[in-house]
């Protein structure tokens, strides 16, 4: 990047916008005051001020072949215990990237802003996406700006792309599971929905969970290389919205295979616990933005496990269960108890807007 | 000491486990009566680790499955009027009426909120003061005493635009109705754990008394919920009908009488339609006549309405132990969470869905 | 929804005569009301629901509890009911 990244808590506003408390339509408009916003605002929180503008970002992917995916973030509030709505979103879409073996080559940012918005708030989400994707070494390279009339957006929605190159001899997707995989997840889970829910009104509770997001394909290259043949890595998955259950049942389905989890291998951190039993929840349904589960070859599970632990995003990696072939397309929990009950995706959001 | 985990150990699991299946000489059956235990007996297999040596049978115990019909139709006409904040325990939200739930109120534009508890409402009372907040108070006895307390609260704040739609329900002529029923199978009683703490035990005794049959208060963890198997077993075994205390770190005899007093205070015995059951006389509580200006069914005069019933839904005879929801012939397939006939399969505590929710490879396969 | 789990008094105090308090469920906190239990001290543990405690839990009770637990372990193990496997069979 050019320039050092100001520090998204003491965001000052430069000087064209400085008459501007709040966003307006015409921000949205194509005019000057657009332009006023990305050269002030966005450009400088991405690091890439003064760089000229075009209307499309050219990338070389170098060899192998071309990932890419899209998310939209609609969190609510957009302020949570740990992070907000936009480095949340550069994470989201780096870890889809990463979950199909991809490296990252580079994001968009297209933002959807509501008439009324603070520019402070603006510029602080802003700052904190550019920090976020400096920390992971991923470029913003292209971006868009509409603003609608109040009270159609929530303040601000974002919607990122995400391209990535996935190298020659990586076939990494849902229905290589095959029965005999190793089940591991990366870390702990259940803190990104409890750190949403804590400042969610009417439910508010003391916590001192925060999100988890983080990027992933740092830890994904890691166990990549640790093991002999990346073929060992069949199926990689973020459990974002849905947690823990919505990622293993949806693999179970594509790859028509059964799951064993053995519930008390799970890591959850006591006071995501003590907030789930609080709030009636099972932390196996509860979102996590900076964790991965992933179904390897048990020759190498070992060498997965390590690879995942010497880095700080894999610290606590564990094995928590394993592909079979009876129940295809269910998965089955295992209670402390030795009792097993079936485990489905819930209905619909247990709570609106997590992510 | 947390009080969680503790009660959670497996291998303490394990000896009670082997203790029961070692006393019992045949296949009992026992009911609880609490929809929090039904979650964690089926959440924990705890029937499944004592498949024949108990049979459960999970009784009328989700307050939002028995909250008569009539009940949710009138807190639905209340909902969609202007001017009316209407709050309510989530659990309530998707519960069918006649012909709609809260959950399509809501998305009709009407002002329903979920709140954690009635304090929550009074709050809204006070912030709100030009539009009239209605509490939706369902639940047993554990949930009397804070709906008693905001009813008093709101007294003692003056707030003229509160009030309460009052379905509460109680336990103990519950359990007289189903052990007079011809139909009984039910040999002995875990009595709710949480109920007792506010009430006391001393309403069991008569019952083991009047109808022979042991019962065992009881708590929520798993080495708790095998405990009270554990002693309901044992007497059934010496043939011995006694009231006993599993719960004895939460419960004792006298029970909480703050709470009781504000109860007898705020609420008074009524007879109530318990949906899927009839009418169970005395077994409900209803504001007494001094808090009358904040009874919600007075104040708005949701009097008579008239109520269908889904024609499928057998929820009835599974809150009566008569009928295991995977047993139902809708069930999984018209009822399920997504489109639930009856209450059972909406609540989380109700059988049906805890059934669905926690089902077993075999009913599944 | 009639959730009654327990926590620990943080913390006491008097809010327009009414008694309340901050419970803490091994990380998350809440505030309580504690009208339904006027000698109850900070430190102690209690059963909440729906915004209330409502009943102190007795550590002597619950430690006498998990006591007799472990004596019962003991006499299956002589009994032979159980076996030295781990669970999960």
């Amino acid at each position: 990047m050019s320039e050092p990244l100001p520090d998204p808590t003491n965001w000052v506003c430069p000087l064209p916008l400085r008459e501007t408390k709040r966003i307006v339509l015409g921000h949205g408009g194509g005019g000057i005051l657009s332009e006023e916003l990305i050269e002030n605002l966005f450009l400088p929180a991405f690091g890439s001020a003064g760089l000229p503008s075009r209307d499309s970002a050219v990338l070389d992917p170098g060899g192998g072949r071309i990932a890419l995916t899209t998310d939209s973030y609609v969190v609510n509030p957009l302020f949570f215990p740990g992070g907000n709505i936009g480095d949340l979103a550069v994470n989201g879409t780096i870890n889809d990237l990463a979950c199909s073996g991809a490296q990252p080559l580079g994001l968009t940012a297209g933002f959807i802003l509501e008439e009324g918005l603070e520019i402070e708030v603006l510029g602080a989400v802003a700052t904190s996406m550019g920090k976020a994707a400096a920390d992971a070494g991923v470029g913003i390279v292209t971006g868009d700006t509409k603003v609608v009339g109040k009270g159609g957006a929530d303040g601000l929605f974002i919607n990122t792309a995400g391209v990535g190159v996935v190298p020659d001899g990586i076939d990494i997707g849902p229905e290589r599971a095959r029965p005999g995989d190793h089940v591991i997840v990366s870390g702990s889970i259940g803190e990104h929905g409890v750190a949403i829910m804590s400042v969610r009104e009417g439910i508010d509770f003391g916590t001192t969970v925060t999100t988890d997001s983080a990027p992933l394909h740092r830890l994904v290259a890691a166990v990549l290389s640790a093991v002999p043949d990346p073929a060992a890595v069949h199926a990689l998955r973020d459990p974002t919205r849905g947690g823990l259950v919505a990622a293993t049942v949806e693999i179970a389905r594509a790859a028509r295979v059964g799951v064993e989890l053995d519930e008390h291998l799970v890591p959850v951190p006591e006071t995501v616990a003590s907030a789930c039993g609080f709030l009636g929840l099972d932390p196996l349904q509860v979102a996590n933005e900076g964790k991965l589960v992933a179904f390897v070859d048990p020759a190498h599970s070992e060498a997965v496990l390590a690879a995942m632990r010497s880095r700080p995003e894999g610290a606590d990696a564990v094995l928590i269960g394993r592909v079979v072939e009876e129940h295809p397309g269910m998965v089955v929990a295992r209670t402390a108890f030795g009792t097993t009950r079936v485990i489905e995706r819930e209905l619909g959001e247990q709570l609106p807007r997590i992510c | 000491m947390k009080y969680l985990d503790e009660f959670r150990d497996p291998v303490a699991a394990r000896s009670l486990v082997e203790s029961i299946r070692r006393s019992a000489t045949r296949t009992w059956t026992v009911m609880e009566v609490c929809g929090g235990q039904t979650h964690s007996i089926i959440r924990n297999g705890i029937d499944q680790l004592l498949e024949g040596a108990v049979e459960f049978i999970h009784g009328p115990g989700c307050p939002v499955c028995v909250t008569p019909l009539e009940m949710i139709d009138r807190a639905l006409e209340i909902a969609a009027r202007d001017n009316v904040i209407f709050c309510s325990f989530g659990d309530m939200l998707r519960v069918p009426g006649s012909s709609a739930d809260l959950f399509s109120v809501r998305a009709r534009g009407g002002d329903v909120r979920i709140v954690y508890s009635p304090l929550d409402a009074t709050r809204i009372a006070a912030e709100n003061p030009d539009k009239e907040v209605v509490f939706f108070g369902v639940g047993f006895e554990t949930t009397a005493p804070a709906n008693a307390m905001s009813v008093l609260h709101a007294q003692r704040l003056g707030l003229a635009n509160f009030s309460m739609l009052v379905s509460h329900v109680l336990v103990p002529p519950a359990m007289t109705a189903i052990l007079s029923s011809p139909t009984n199978r039910v040999e002995g009683f875990l009595a709710a754990g949480h109920v007792c703490t506010v009430m006391g035990t001393a309403q069991y005794g008569p019952l083991v008394d009047e109808f022979g049959v042991p019962i065992v208060v009881t708590g929520f963890e798993p080495l708790d919920l095998l405990e009270g198997v554990r002693q309901v077993v044992e007497l059934l075994e010496a043939g011995r009908a006694e009231l006993r205390n599993a719960y004895p770190r939460a419960v004792t005899d006298a029970g909480n009488t703050v709470a009781q007093k504000a109860l007898a205070d705020v609420f008074t015995v009524t007879d109530r339609q318990w949906r899927g059951i009839g009418e169970i006389p005395a077994s409900g509580w209803t504001l007494s006549d001094r808090y009358a200006q904040f009874d919600a069914e007075r104040k708005f005069g949701v009097g008579d309405l008239r109520v269908t019933e889904s024609a499928e839904c057998r929820s009835g005879e599974v809150l009566q132990g008569l009928l295991k929801p995977n047993e139902c012939p809708a069930f999984g397939t018209t009822c399920t969470p997504r489109t639930p006939l009856g209450a059972t399969m909406v609540s989380s505590e109700g059988a049906c869905a805890a059934y669905y929710q926690f089902r077993r490879l075999a009913a599944s396969v | 929804m009639c959730l009654g789990i327990p926590g620990k008094v943080t913390e006491i105090w008097d809010e327009a005569g009414t008694r309340m308090s901050t419970v803490d469920f091994g990380g998350t906190t809440k505030t309580v009301c504690l009208a339904y239990l006027p000698d109850m001290a900070v430190g102690e543990y209690t059963i909440v629901h729906a915004g209330f405690a409502l009943t102190r839990l007795d550590e002597a009770s619950a430690n006498e509890t998990l006591r007799m637990f472990a004596e019962l372990g003991i006499l299956e193990e002589e009994l032979g009911g159980l076996s030295g496997e781990e669970l999960g069979a």
